[in-house]
């Protein structure tokens, strides 16, 4: 709403209110004699052109968005919802199926399986991709040399594009002429297996995406960092404590919104680990590395069951409102 | 290089004393070799790996330097590969995506903003609400509605747009925008009107020389992330001939040469490094008003 101040300032002045579309009539234009009685109802119905006029022009601004975000984005979310309980093919009409798709999803010996891996990948994912970067952004605020370097190496995986990083840690991981194992052989170490055994193909990709994702994390806890008062610190000391303390007491409380807000991204984003597994291992070896995601892009992709898919997506959707529902409960009850 | 430094968890008097310089220093070097080992020496190994021959690739172990250096890789993997062509595709999905989501995102968020319509805030909220959502849960109502949009029943599938308007429903960019507008002062809006101004001509004139920051960074991460897309590209463009970089490089990972492979790999990467370098300052900005989505 426009603020009454300038509404009526614009009446005043007899200034045109419009954009340029539709002609105000000429206030002047009354009889001259009613002016007192008229002045203010044709400042009233001045204002009111104005606002409709404003809100042409408003909607018209807003027509292109809300016609992509009608189709694109609110049709889909409720179409993905009615899905969930439909069959669905390119040829024949939707029919619906009631719980049919839940209850061939809980059928499928992969459903299971994917949604450990997933559990599995976002655990070791936010063991290694949480609190590594914490401790590389106060590593770095401790720094006073080199550090537009330091920002700017860390950020760089974080350009490549994801298939380029799957490809090229692929042939890192090549068990034969692979780097890694050849790092390991120089300095005496036996190698590993990595993607080519199921004991180690998750963590693997734990790994990869931790190297490619760090980068913003990590600037952002930096971020964060920097804007903590540095009398803090200082009391801190002066009360003795010591940097371990002073890292607890002070650094982590005054970081923990951002340290909430990152977590919960991450787990959304983990949990949706598709392109890592789809590159590097295919869901093998033994489906150690089948995803919900993977899952879900098999479903819809390779068997065209959609219905089957959406379902999938429905059950994904409600696991992590489950989270975020968490996440709004801790922020609510530590303020 | 010395940066003015502001008072961390290690106290300036410790720094200063004996122990504290020999521990600092020593943390300092170890920071410099574990970053560049970590960060930059992959990207070196692929460098210089696309420039090995297959049977030096294929060599146990591998070598740190190759016996001979092949440059003409990076020419052999451009032509072999079509990367001219797959770079044109990449430049159109991502220079289109930049140009219909400011053209669609620009012009909401100022009139949200600034011309404040009547459930103008049921709207954001309805837009806002759609974050909500994991974008893979929607991954497949979405597709099902590219290939039949809805009333105009048109198949979108291989077409760039089946990228670009999806891509344009994004509400993270539309509050950013808004939220910046929102700063901007309402009297000197109110004052362009009063000289006559076009609503139109208040945006291009006033409010967009005004947002430059947040415009450039929008800018950015819309680019970035529309070249580094991989799954939605993958769905929607599933002729060869019309497949953006990553999903090129994807199909003939197995077939091809292995360093011809890895020479496609580092020039498909060489845009966003080098827009990385240019605009560092804008992307580090945009991180740290936490305007990082996925």
């Amino acid at each position: 709403m426009p603020s009454p101040r300038s509404g009526e300032l614009l009446a005043h002045t007899g200034v045109r209110p419009t954009t340029g579309g539709a002609p105000v009539p000429d206030p002047a234009g009354g009889p001259a004699g009613a002016a007192a009685v008229d002045s203010a109802r044709l400042r009233r119905r001045a204002r009111l052109r104005r606002r409709i006029t404003e809100n042409l022009t408003a909607y018209g601004l807003l027509c292109a968005a809300l016609v992509v975000f009608a189709l694109f984005s609110w049709y889909p979310i409720v179409r993905g919802l009615l899905l969930s309980f439909q069959q669905v093919d390119f040829v024949n009409a939707a029919t619906w199926v009631g719980l049919d798709n839940f209850v061939r999803l809980f059928d499928d010996p992969l459903f299971g399986v994917a949604w450990r891996n997933t559990l599995l990948f976002t655990a070791l994912a936010l063991l290694l991709g949480f609190a590594v970067p914490f401790a590389v952004a106060v590593l770095l605020n401790e720094l006073r040399h080199a550090r537009a370097y330091f920002r700017l190496v860390i950020y760089l995986p974080v350009m490549l594009p994801p298939v380029v990083t799957a490809l090229l840690w692929k042939w890192f991981y090549d068990p034969g002429p692979g780097l890694f194992n050849g790092v390991l052989g120089a300095v005496g170490l036996p190698g590993g297996q990595w993607l080519d055994s199921s004991s180690t193909a998750m963590l693997s990709l734990v790994l990869v995406s931790t190297w490619a994702n760090m980068g913003s994390t990590t600037l952002i806890y930096l971020a964060a960092l920097q804007t903590i008062p540095g009398d803090l610190y200082e009391a801190a000391e002066l009360d003795g404590a010591g940097v371990w303390r002073r890292l607890w007491h002070v650094t982590v409380p005054q970081t923990r919104f951002v340290l909430l807000v990152l977590l919960l991204l991450q787990v959304v984003a983990t949990m949706q680990v598709f392109t890592e597994p789809y590159v590097m291992t295919g869901g093998g070896p033994d489906d150690s590395t089948v995803t919900v995601l993977l899952l879900l892009y098999r479903y819809a992709f390779v068997y065209n069951d959609f219905g089957m898919a959406s379902a999938m997506s429905l059950l994904l959707f409600v696991a992590l409102g489950v989270f975020s529902a968490c996440y709004v409960r801790l922020t609510k009850s530590t303020d | 290089m010395t940066e003015a430094s502001a008072r961390t968890i290690v106290s300036p008097a410790q720094l200063r004393t004996r122990r504290g310089r020999i521990t600092y220093w020593s943390v300092f070097a170890l920071a410099l070799v574990g970053f560049t080992l970590a960060f930059l020496f992959p990207l070196y190994w692929a460098v210089t790996g696309a420039m090995k021959s297959p049977s030096e690739l294929a060599r146990v172990p591998p070598t740190l330097l190759p016996d001979e250096w092949h440059p003409e890789s990076y020419a052999q993997a451009w032509d072999q590969m079509d990367l001219a062509g797959y770079f044109l595709n990449t430049l159109v999905v991502a220079g289109g995506a930049w140009a219909v989501q400011l053209a669609v995102q620009i012009p909401a968020a100022f009139a949200l903003s600034k011309l404040r319509p009547v459930f103008g805030n049921a709207v954001l909220g309805l837009m806002l609400l759609t974050l909500m959502l994991p974008a893979s849960a929607l991954l497949v109502p979405t597709y099902l509605t590219v290939t039949d949009v809805p009333l105009v029943h048109v198949n979108l599938l291989n077409s760039p747009a089946a990228i670009w308007l999806p891509a344009a429903a994004n509400a993270m960019n539309i509050y950013l925008l808004k939220r910046f507008f929102d700063q901007i002062p309402a009297e000197l809006v109110e004052a362009a009107r009063i000289d006559g101004a076009s609503t139109v001509r208040v945006l291009v004139r006033i409010i967009l020389p005004m947002s430059r920051p947040i415009l450039a960074v929008v800018s950015i991460f819309t680019v970035v992330a529309a070249w580094k897309d991989f799954i939605w590209p993958l769905l929607v463009l599933p002729d060869p001939a019309r497949q953006t970089l990553s999903v090129l490089l994807q199909r003939v990972a197995i077939d091809m040469p292995l360093n011809l492979l890895v020479a496609g790999m580092v020039l498909a990467s060489v845009p966003m490094i080098a827009l990385f370098v240019v605009a560092q300052r804008h992307i580090l900005a945009g991180l740290a008003a936490g305007s990082l989505k996925g």
